[in-house]
């Protein structure tokens, strides 16, 4: 071993880089996320699984079609109508963004632009 | 080429096959864990196995004027004479491919006639390919981290600057990938490179991109559950291992590269990473005159041919030519000069005359 | 001189298929074997000059025995693939440098076309890359578990003949020279794969005359021409003859093993029996003479250039010993060195490490003007070009820049100070004070980027002239440009290898265009005491102006 006074804390230095994440968490992987579901709903737009993996894409989707495209018809799923809003639609039966939206969110460090021209709704609300 | 594609296609295929199969608890548990103990284990051991070795001389290559006199300026990142200067030098190599960046291309013309053109492509694409890795490795760890560091987020907010598409686009995926593509097509398409170039090279190239364009299909395309990964991810960080369901094969592929990608890493050109930093041509202050630099095998039985075996050779014509002479000649005149006792036998007996002349 | 007329080779280097020309080979260079043949290899060792250098350091040149290049049979020992394996198995261990560069190399291809005999050549395996490849798929074959499972999917073969003697020719078309090492993002340097390969080479009795020979003349009479101690003195002092019919004075302070100088001076022997030279060494005796240094000169430490060091590190040693011994036994305060180049890298890099100074030599400081130089505070050992700048700097030196003026000089980089000590600027300072009319070479050809005059490290021998040309190619190419662009006629260097073989490739390339070291123009310009008016160089040329006070037929004369 030479230059050991050298190598040895840079590979320390790396080795302690490369488990970082494990330090940082302490063993502790912190609560999963819990959103809220609306009360006396059990359907939406689409399945939970879709939704969950691609709700960003119904929402992108239903801003391009009623802001560009100016064409805000309610989709009707199974006899019931839903607005294309967020405001008005999602948020009609899921009220609580803190609750609902951040829970995941803020676990997986999204940050979705919805709120840059929305209103965030009052929590109190 | 070819072993390099089929390699990294039965990777795919077995990472999909095992997760059709219910395989998930070995390709999400097991082979991560495995992965990360031989990179850790194996890198560690190729930067010791490294250190075993001494540097026996201090060689580094001088780019620049050295330090001299006083008035002489001192080119001190190309050619450092301290520690310190020498830190600053590795810095650049590391983290701004100093030399890389010196690049030239030769062409020869009619004339003959050498031209030297600059060259930094290479230089671009290997700083992006490097640069836009650790930044996706860096955002990678909000899947690592609970809760997520601020600066996770501004890296995350940065990279997507431009909010394209949904979910945002990331830019450091899109250079990611086209200069993986260079890295790629320079290898096929310089004939240099290409004659250069076997499977070791094309392997990582490929590897690389698989994982490159899982992670973009998983969130992109396919759409995966990140909440789930996370609870995954999170697991594996927290060595609570769990497989939350409905997470998809595209993921399983995708950590079976990365996982493949770390086990590889420590046995291959990929340790370029800590070898940059023993690089004696690099790492060493050209100082060689000013400081010792101890050789641990230095050989001290290694003598010159001694003066006195010299002297005891040509001490006659030495004596004849009025060079001063440490003994002095016999007083009985020999006719021959006295032979030394070790290395007598002259190599070149006549050797002066027909010596091969430094011009011909 | 080279095989091929300079007509012929400038078409042959751009038009025959070759790597450079946008050729590309049909087959993988491990299924293209060598082929020896008259001018593309250098001739073997003898055997008395492997038995005598065998006697200092066993073990390390191989059985010595008359072989030749061409045969099939080299008549290795049996074992021969045993101790080259071993042999690296213990560079492995001795050298991180070796060991390290067989590991990183990512063949990202930057050093490819920075090498001299690859743009000369055009043969893939000059590309640096392809050079250490050539001996790491050995090392692959043999130290790492990918190669030794995966073979050559892994590019890893075994040590055959074919390898071995690739690796002659190859590792024996490097010069060392590091151009590749400044521009590797890892700063890999061939120049350490081929000495380690060279070692190797060495070990199983694979080596050559123009370097082993001289290398033993050098140990033993301490020049590399083997003149013995009488005849190196009064070549010496033909040329303080030549110095006075050219200046009028005769000096006096010109010495040989003189004990209690305060200087011990080491030049490359070449200097005082070679053209161009022995002009410079003249240089080197009006200098010391115009500023009264009190120096003397070794017939037994006379070879500072090192021919050790292009075979093994244990020669490299033995041969620089005779230094530091010589400094001890005349109880001189420092050395000075003239200018030669890798008796420099090895001074510089290795000296102080390899034989440590004796306790008597003190941290070099000039008499004339008190500069204590701490750049080689521990080696004790200085460069003429810093001696000399140093001098002019302040002022001590009495120079007439324009007997120089019929010079239009342009300054090689030597390879060795420029990339192995940083050498740079000292000489050019010298020489914008020396002289009115220099001119830089393109910036890609100088400095750390100088092109090696295509045949350093003991390649110098008259059997490959063509290879050396086209090595050469590079730097001769570079002058032409300042020949046609300035009309540069002077290529100046500091080093003793260059003075030898960029003469002759002047000659092929660049006819017009002379060899000189800077210390011959510097001696041009001292304005000595009590000289007689100067119209002659110290080639006894005529000097610019000189004609217009005396006859015009004067002109006419050559040197």
């Amino acid at each position: 071993m030479y230059d050991g006074k050298l190598i040895i804390p840079g590979l320390l230095i790396f080795l302690v880089l490369m488990i970082s994440p494990i330090l940082f968490n302490g063993l502790d992987a912190g609560p999963v996320p819990k959103p809220e579901k609306p009360v006396g709903v059990t359907k939406c737009v689409k399945s939970a699984q879709y939704m969950r993996t691609s709700h960003m894409k119904v929402l992108d989707d239903w801003r391009d079609e009623t802001l560009r495209d100016g064409d805000r018809t309610p989709v009707e799923i199974d006899g019931v109508k839903y607005e294309k809003s967020l405001m008005n639609g999602c948020l009609k039966c899921h009220t609580d963004k803190k609750k609902f939206c951040d829970e995941c969110h803020v676990y997986t460090s999204v940050k979705p632009y919805c709120w840059d021209c929305h209103y965030v709704p009052k929590e109190t609300f | 080429m070819k072993h390099a594609i089929l390699a990294v296609i039965v990777l795919i295929g077995v990472a999909w096959l095992g997760s059709l199969v219910g395989l998930d608890p070995v390709f999400g548990m097991v082979f991560p864990y495995v992965a990360l103990a031989i990179f850790l284990g194996g890198f560690t051991y190729r930067i010791l196995n490294w250190a075993k070795s001494p540097v026996p001389f201090r060689i580094p290559t001088t780019s620049g004027q050295g330090k001299s006199l006083d008035w002489v300026k001192q080119d001190k990142l190309d050619c450092p004479a301290t520690f310190w200067q020498t830190v600053g030098r590795m810095l650049l190599e590391v983290f701004a491919f100093r030399s890389l960046f010196k690049n030239t291309k030769a062409e020869i013309h009619d004339g003959p006639k050498l031209v030297y053109g600059s060259s930094k492509w290479l230089w671009l694409f290997g700083l992006a390919f490097h640069y836009t890795f650790l930044i996706i490795v860096l955002r990678h760890l909000r899947l690592f981290l609970n809760p997520v560091p601020g600066i996770i987020g501004q890296i995350e907010f940065f990279d997507g600057l431009f909010q394209v598409g949904v979910p945002v686009l990331y830019q450091t995926d899109i250079i990611f990938v086209g200069a993986v593509t260079y890295l790629f097509l320079r290898r096929v398409l310089i004939p240099q490179v290409k004659y250069i170039s076997f499977a070791a090279d094309y392997f990582p190239l490929f590897l690389i991109f698989g994982i490159a364009v899982t992670g973009i299909l998983m969130r992109y395309i396919f759409r995966v559950d990140v909440v789930s990964i996370k609870q995954l991810t999170m697991g594996l960080a927290t060595f609570s291992p769990s497989i939350p369901a409905n997470i998809g094969s595209i993921f399983y592929i995708h950590l079976f590269l990365v996982c493949v990608l770390l086990a590889y890493f420590p046995f291959s050109k990929l340790m370029h990473l800590g070898g940059v930093f023993l690089s004696p041509t690099r790492n060493l202050a050209n100082n060689n005159r000013m400081v010792r630099h101890v050789n641990p095998w230095n050989d001290p039985s290694i003598k010159p041919h001694s003066y006195a075996d010299y002297e005891d050779e040509f001490r006659q014509f030495m004596a004849d030519a009025d060079i001063p002479l440490e003994k002095e000649l016999p007083p009985e005149p020999e006719p021959e000069p006295e032979p030394a006792a070790e290395e007598t036998e002259k190599p070149a007996a006549d050797a002066a005359a027909e010596t091969p002349a430094e011009k011909e | 001189m080279a095989d091929t007329k300079v007509e012929q080779m400038s078409v042959n280097v751009v038009k025959e298929p070759s790597m450079m020309t946008g050729a590309i080979p049909r087959k993988d260079w491990m299924d293209t074997p060598v082929t020896f043949k008259p001018g593309n290899y250098c001739y073997p060792a003898k055997k008395s000059i492997v038995e005598y250098l065998s006697k200092g350091l066993p073990g390390l040149f191989g059985e010595p025995r008359e072989w030749k290049v061409e045969d099939d049979d080299w008549q290795l020992p049996e074992n021969w693939v045993e101790i080259i394996l071993q042999g690296m198995r213990e560079r492995l261990d001795k050298f991180r440098s070796f060991k390290v560069f067989m590991d990183i190399c990512v063949r990202c291809g930057a050093c490819s076309d920075k090498c001299h005999f690859f743009l000369g050549t055009g043969d893939p395996k000059n590309m640096p890359v392809l050079r250490a490849e050539l001996l790491r798929s050995v090392y692959r074959g043999n130290f790492t578990k990918a190669g030794k499972i995966l073979g050559s999917i892994a590019n890893g073969r075994e040590m055959t003949f074919e390898v071995l003697k690739e690796w002659f020719m190859y590792f024996y078309q490097c010069t060392e020279c590091r151009r590749c090492s400044v521009f590797c993002p890892y700063g890999i340097d061939t120049a350490e794969i081929t000495a380690m390969a060279r070692e190797l080479l060495h070990l199983v009795g694979v080596g050559t005359n123009w370097i082993l020979e001289p290398a033993a003349n050098s140990n033993r009479t301490g020049n590399h021409l083997g003149l013995q101690p009488h005849t190196f003195k009064q070549n010496a002092e033909f040329l303080l003859d030549d110095i006075e019919e050219v200046t009028g004075v005769k000096l006096n302070s010109l010495s040989f093993n003189r004990k209690g100088a305060e200087v011990l001076f080491v030049i490359p022997s070449a200097d005082v029996f070679a053209e161009p030279g022995i002009f410079t060494f003249m240089g080197y005796l009006l200098l010391f003479d115009h500023v009264g240094l009190d120096y003397t000169i070794s017939t037994y430490s006379s070879e500072g250039g090192n021919f050790g060091s292009f075979t093994n590190n244990e020669l490299m040693k033995k041969l620089n010993g005779k230094m530091y011994a010589e400094a001890e036994r005349l109880g001189v305060k420092w050395i000075l060195g003239g200018e030669c180049g890798h008796m420099w890298r090895v001074v510089h890099q290795y000296m102080e490490t390899m034989n440590g100074p004796p306790d008597n030599l003190e941290v070099p400081r000039s008499p004339i003007t008190g500069t204590v130089f701490e750049n080689a505070a521990a080696a004790k050992m200085v460069h003429i070009s810093e001696f000399t700048a140093d001098l002019i700097k302040h002022n001590k030196l009495k120079i007439d820049k324009s007997r120089n003026d019929h010079r239009v000089v342009t300054f090689h980089d030597s390879c060795n100070p420029a990339r192995g000590m940083g050498m740079l600027e000292e000489p050019r300072y010298i020489l914008q004070n020396v002289c009115n009319n220099l001119y830089e070479m393109p910036e890609n050809t100088i400095r750390e980027k100088t092109f090696c005059c295509g045949s350093g490290t003991g390649l110098n021998t008259g059997e490959i002239m063509d290879l050396r040309m086209r090595g050469g190619l590079p730097r001769a190419n570079a002058v032409k440009h300042v020949e046609d662009k300035h009309g540069v006629n002077m290529l100046s260097c500091i080093c003793a290898i260059d003075r030898a073989t960029l003469l002759a490739l002047m000659e092929y390339w660049n006819p017009n265009v002379g060899v000189c070291g800077i210390s011959e123009l510097v001696g041009n310009a001292l304005i000595m005491d009590g000289e007689k008016e100067r119209d002659q160089d110290l080639r006894f040329e005529e000097l610019l102006g000189a004609g217009e006070t005396g006859d015009a037929e004067n002109n006419e004369e050559g040197a």
